[in-house]
């Protein structure tokens, strides 16, 4: 029924479980948040969505078909785009080039027509470098397209992430601690913009440890600990959750 | 827009023309022998340029590519086919029109495969074997590949060196010319000096403008997000293994056509070509060029290739290779011809401007 469904993902490092038999579902156009201490596995589950990692063993699948240990390229295509909690944009390229290599499942010169600039490659080009800067213009960044993307300040590099993984026209969008490090200001514009992802027909699944951003926004949170799922609800029901309580505050501060 | 983008390939040709007419208005035409010869290694220069300083995968084993295409199509070309004539063979050969007859250097007929043949041949082959050894060695990363690549270039060294075929330390000669279209021919001729710097110009010209035209494309933004980060280049769809595998077989036919043209113009090939500080060299062209920077790139390859062939480094001239490669790597990893490394001069400029203005403005600020 899931749009993503996880059954059972486990991955191991050497002897640490670090995602311990994790299953749930992300239903068509939610925003699901993962949330758990830090060393939870929360980043590990992402890497293993994407395919940055292969899992021990599960499944997950995403409009019923399976793409667990397609390599990353190809799980792209599939339609799943993702950002990094430690910030991972192309050094020595523009914000408006990085957010073009968005758009690389969506064109297709090889290298011979890119060499020769070839009519098709031309038009494609010109097209690619439109919907950047469109896209770029929706953050509310277009002024930004020229400058060179990883000296921008933090906050910033988030959005210029945020929009390249935009860019690829993902149906699922996988944010990775999207306002770790952020200004109150900035994590209240990131919240609106994740809501305006929603409404423009993409599912969101984010890893966040700001508890008001989350209770804000995601219509259903995951909670991990330890690599093993402890509970997943509405919010209303995740704050009260005495499991989840006891794994944030300590067993002995109840 | 495209007018601005191709004025640094306008102004390259004016440069090209210029050089040329000082040297014959000179009278000193054998200075255009070392420049061609130089145009010739700056190919290779300009597809390690887009390999490293793009993409950030590093070779040490571009000299084994030049030395495949410039001894590919010389053991093609100096073997005499004319007692082999009468067989199936050779016959279809001549009658396809694959090869050529005239007289060498002593007046003797001989019949040879043409180097339009050797050319393809010698570009298959470059492209098969980088292609081969490619899918395993671009798994590593940093030295790794950097020694995998070096043990490339020494197997290929010592191959050269030790086979009777490739003429072991003696290398091959008598090369025969290359009739190009139009009376043109790639030949150490003297007579033919002048068309042959100009047919290696165009070489370049063609080689940087296709270069140029792939750094600002689909691919070439793949290339660069590959050398930013793997990570987010496969996240975004990018097939890393798929682009670092092409682009490694694309600098290195680029290496391969370099070596075939320069053996038809010098007459000859030897072990040194494939020598690994030859790759040591060109490695080190491409990070005082800038890493990612065609231009620098191409500049510092005529200017230190040329210094080099006219002998001005002397028997120094691995030392100061070496000692370019050791300097640039320790106080400019990412490449000397940067703008970011200039930007005192522009700052230093800007701030005696500023100084100036002051001084005859209204005098209210004086300094900043």
């Amino acid at each position: 029924m899931g749009f993503l469904e996880l059954k059972n993902m486990s991955r191991s490092f050497g002897g640490l479980r670090a995602v311990d038999d994790v299953s749930f579902e992300v239903a068509k156009h939610q925003i699901k948040a993962v949330i758990g201490p830090n060393g939870a596995g929360k980043t590990t589950l992402f890497n293993l969505i994407t395919g940055s990692l292969v899992c021990d063993s599960g499944e997950a699948r995403i409009n019923d078909v399976p793409i667990q240990n397609l390599p990353p390229h190809r799980i792209a295509r599939r339609g799943i785009s993702r950002t990094f909690q430690n910030i991972k944009l192309f050094s020595h390229m523009t914000v408006v080039e990085n957010v073009m290599v968005g758009r690389h499942i969506r064109s297709r010169a090889g290298f011979l027509p890119a060499m020769l600039r070839l009519p098709g490659a031309r038009r494609e080009e010109r097209a690619i470098r439109e919907r950047s800067l469109e896209i770029l213009s929706v953050m509310g960044i277009a002024e930004l397209a020229d400058q060179d993307a990883t000296s921008l300040p933090f906050g910033t590099q988030r959005i210029v992430e945020i929009a390249r993984a935009l860019a690829t026209e993902p149906e699922l969008l996988l944010l990775d601690e999207p306002a770790a490090g952020l200004n109150i200001y900035e994590t209240a514009r990131v919240s609106e913009m994740i809501t305006k992802i929603r409404e423009r027909g993409v599912t969101v699944l984010v890893i966040e440890h700001d508890m008001s951003l989350i209770m804000n926004i995601s219509d259903e949170i995951v909670v991990l600990s330890s690599g093993k799922k402890i509970a997943e609800g509405v919010p209303a029901d995740i704050q009260k959750n005495e499991e989840v309580i006891r794994v944030y505050l300590g067993e002995d501060d109840a | 827009m495209a007018m601005k983008k191709y004025s640094p390939v306008l102004a390259l040709v004016i440069c090209v023309i210029i050089l040329q007419a000082i040297a014959s208005l000179a009278g000193r035409e054998y200075y255009l022998t070392q420049l061609t010869m130089s145009a010739y290694y700056c190919l290779v220069i300009l597809g390690l340029t887009v390999l490293m300083g793009y993409t950030g995968q590093i070779s040490l084993g571009h000299a084994a590519f030049f030395a495949m295409g410039g001894y590919t199509t010389a053991v093609m070309t100096t073997r005499n086919l004319i007692e082999m004539q009468g067989s199936a063979a050779v016959d279809l050969a001549v009658r396809l029109g694959l090869t050529v007859t005239e007289k060498n250097a002593y007046g003797v007929e001989i019949l040879h495969l043409s180097p339009w043949v050797s050319l393809v041949t010698a570009v298959c082959l470059t492209a098969a074997v980088a292609f081969f050894i490619g899918i395993p060695i671009l798994k590593l990363k940093g030295h790794y590949l950097a020694m995998a690549t070096l043990g490339f270039g020494i197997i290929i060294y010592r191959i050269v060196l030790g086979s009777r075929i490739f003429g072991e330390a003696d290398g091959i000669s008598d090369i025969p010319q290359f009739a190009l279209a139009g009376g043109l021919a790639v030949s150490g001729d003297p007579a033919l000096r002048v068309q042959n710097y100009y047919i290696a110009a165009v070489l370049v010209v063609a080689g940087v403008v296709l270069l140029m035209n792939l750094v600002d494309s689909r691919v070439g933004r793949a290339l660069r997000s590959i050398h930013g980060s793997e990570e987010a280049a496969n996240a975004m769809g990018v097939n890393v293994a798929r682009y670092k595998l092409l682009v490694f077989v694309l600098s290195a036919v680029f290496a391969c056509i370099a070596g075939v043209f320069l053996t038809h113009f010098n007459g000859g090939v030897g072990p040194s070509e494939a020598d690994v500080m030859k790759s040591v060299s060109y490695l080190a062209i491409v990070a005082v060029g800038g890493m990612a920077n065609l231009w620098g790139a191409l500049v510092m390859g005529i200017l230190l290739n040329y210094l080099s062939l006219r002998g001005y480094f002397g028997s120094y001239d691995e030392f100061v290779f070496g000692s370019i490669l050791i300097v640039i790597m320790l106080f400019f990893p990412n490449g000397l011809l940067k703008m970011e490394n200039f930007r005192w001069l522009s700052d230093a400029a800007a701030r005696v401007i500023n100084s100036y203005r002051a001084r005859g403005g209204e005098g209210k600020d004086g300094l900043s």
